[in-house]
């Protein structure tokens, strides 16, 4: 080696060498990411925060910020696009934060086991506006074990014309299961449509007696 | 209705730069001062990231770090030193270990400008465009930066031997 033990002038290829061993890029992220995580929630700088919750309807993404539950991706839901849009939408600071859902996560459990009819988490609404809003907020007011046709939401939201539009401001509901849109069927008993899947609106109903 | 915006999350944006941001800070100081600086710099990026325009993401973050490592090395000096440098340099372990060393004490010893330029090349193949933005300077000068650094290095060398 020219630029090893001989004496001659240092070679910039061991210089590289030196300087870049010395500067390793390995990181052990989830670790660091769970750390700076605390520390974000403890200085109030989490816009948004995520978790992942598996369910018997598979492994739903929970995004809350201060005032609340934001939004609830279904399984299926491309979570990588839902994080970017929540992003986009109520702002970047969007960090990944299990502890703070730990409530939530013991009322969807006892959810699914049957054991709770209604949620105590709070909900925050801001994803939703006008008649959308309007039309889900007539939603979360629909007992547990209970159904309504789409004719029925759009009369509750004071157009009663209006049941495409209840129907596309049910499919466009941020927030899954907490603002039950799976108690929405059509005229007749048909199962209608659902964000997450028709099996996941039948496994919803069965829970909760409303179908056999 | 209308299609939401999108932007980066800040978990994503950790996600992807955390690693050169660690060995950047690994360069520049010694190994546990750079974990710690490494949340440091992560917990500023996150208090201006809302401001940050979406351009060259990593040399941005790079430049926050950049600031916070020059800070730690200001506190250690107000400091009295424990056990000077002993965790900056990797323990000799192999047949030209110990030149080695030495390169990375002479390494350490470059004006900061010069340090923190080789360690952005070297270490992290960043060209010198992106380096520049890193520090604040032309492509030029940065690429300056780089010779002058390495004939230092290679100056020292040739003294040694002469």
């Amino acid at each position: 080696m020219a630029d090893g033990t001989t004496g001659t002038a240092l070679g910039e290829a061991r210089i590289r060498s030196v300087i870049r061993a010395a500067s390793p890029t390995d990181v052990d992220a989830p670790e660091l990411a769970a750390a700076l995580a605390a520390r974000a929630d403890r200085e109030g700088l989490i816009e948004v925060a995520y978790s992942s919750v598996d369910s018997p309807v598979g492994t739903l993404m929970v995004a809350a910020t201060d005032a609340g539950l934001v939004r609830l991706g279904l399984a299926g839901t491309d979570h990588g696009l839902m994080l970017e849009q929540l992003a986009g939408t109520v702002g970047p600071r969007v960090i990944e934060t299990s502890a703070r859902f730990d409530p939530l996560r013991r009322e969807l459990e006892e959810y699914f086991e049957g054991r709770r009819r209604r949620f105590e988490y709070p909900l925050d609404w801001r994803l939703t506006s006008g008649f959308v809003r309007t039309v889900l907020e007539r939603t979360a007011e629909i007992p547990f074990g209970s159904t309504r046709t789409y004719a029925e939401m759009a009369t509750l939201a004071g157009s009663p014309r209006a049941f495409r539009a209840a129907g596309s401001a049910l499919g466009a509901n941020p927030i899954p299961i907490l603002v039950p849109c799976h108690r929405v069927l059509r005229k007749g008993g048909g199962l209608g449509g659902y964000a997450g899947g028709l099996d996941t609106k039948r496994t919803l109903l069965r829970i909760e007696g409303a179908l056999e | 209705m209308s299609i939401p915006s999108r932007q980066i999350p800040f978990s994503s944006f950790f996600a992807e730069h955390s690693p050169a941001v660690a060995g950047f800070l690994r360069g520049m100081l010694g190994h546990h001062e750079a974990e710690e600086c490494l949340q440091e710099a992560f917990i500023a990026a996150l208090r201006a990231y809302d401001r940050f325009d979406g351009e060259n993401p990593r040399a941005w973050v790079l430049a926050i770090a950049r600031r916070k490592a020059i800070d730690a090395g200001r506190a250690r000096r107000r400091r009295p030193p424990p056990s000077p440098e002993a965790d900056s340099v990797e323990a000799p372990a192999a047949d030209g270990a110990a030149l080695d060393a030495e390169v990375w004490t002479e390494v350490a010893a470059l004006p900061e400008r010069q340090r923190a330029t080789l360690v952005l090349r070297y270490a992290l193949d960043l060209r010198y465009r992106e380096i520049g933005f890193v520090l604040g300077c032309s492509e030029e000068a940065a690429r300056r930066n780089a010779h002058e650094g390495i004939s230092k290095l290679r100056q020292t060398r040739i003294q040694e031997v002469a």
